[in-house]
């Protein structure tokens, strides 16, 4: 399984702060449009994406047990 | 190098004394606190949310660059999650070198990669609502989508 992890704003819209998807080989691109199409109000602008705590790109490839954060534009200090 | 995520008040003279040593000349420290006004708009409490482990790691990468531009540095920075009231501490971040320069300058340097890769997000309370920060003016954003190669290593 893969877990999705959700924060702020997003972590709103979802009404959840991480869910499982099916674990088989796939893009982070398609990973998005898997959550844009079930949660329709749901924005990706500006959101990174990181993969086991690093940033990665659309094109990267998660794998099962791999942990997908996404991450809307950061505003700590 | 010490880093730490929080959520009770920071005792900035415990992250100062983290860094203080003797061959250090200098110490610079930047407290982050929780502004009342933000353009003619007044905020009532402020919560902050982190993906703690990404965070984390987040710090200590920024440890690790610095390390990197400034000889002979010692940092610490301690952030505060949770709900804050105006003029709390969010985040202090203690440099020290052996001269002034590059205390001011790395301290400056490692506020501004926080604000730009660790995962720590604001939410803005208001009379009128509340909402979370980070598509305005003074935040980051990736315009293109995806974060420059900087961003990223």
């Amino acid at each position: 399984m893969i877990t999705l992890l959700f924060f702020a704003g997003v972590k709103e819209t979802i009404g959840s702060e991480a869910i499982r998807i099916d674990g088989k080989q796939q893009t982070i691109a398609q990973i998005k449009e898997y959550l844009l199409h079930t949660y329709p109000t749901l924005s990706l602008q500006g959101v990174m994406v990181a993969v086991n705590e690093e940033f990665a790109l659309d094109e990267d490839i998660v794998e099962g047990n791999d942990t997908v954060a996404f991450i809307p534009p950061v505003s700590g200090g | 190098m010490s880093f730490e995520i929080v959520d009770h008040p920071i005792n900035i003279q415990t992250v100062i004394d983290k860094v203080i040593r003797r061959n250090a000349g200098a110490v610079t420290t930047f407290i982050g606190t929780v502004r009342e006004m933000t353009e003619g708009k007044k905020t009532l409490s402020l919560t902050y949310e982190a993906y703690i482990p990404m965070a984390m790691k987040k710090l200590e990468q920024i440890g690790e660059e610095v390390k990197g531009k400034w000889d002979d540095i010692e940092m610490a920075i301690s952030h505060r999650i949770g709900k804050l009231e105006i003029s709390d501490v969010a985040v202090v971040i203690a440099v020290s070198t052996p001269h002034r320069k590059d205390a001011y300058e790395a301290n400056q340097y490692a506020i501004e990669r926080i604000k730009e890769i660790v995962p720590i997000w604001k939410k803005e309370h208001w009379e009128t609502g509340e909402e979370w920060i980070g598509n305005q003016k003074g935040t980051k954003m990736y315009v293109n989508g995806k974060p420059s190669e900087e961003d990223l290593h």
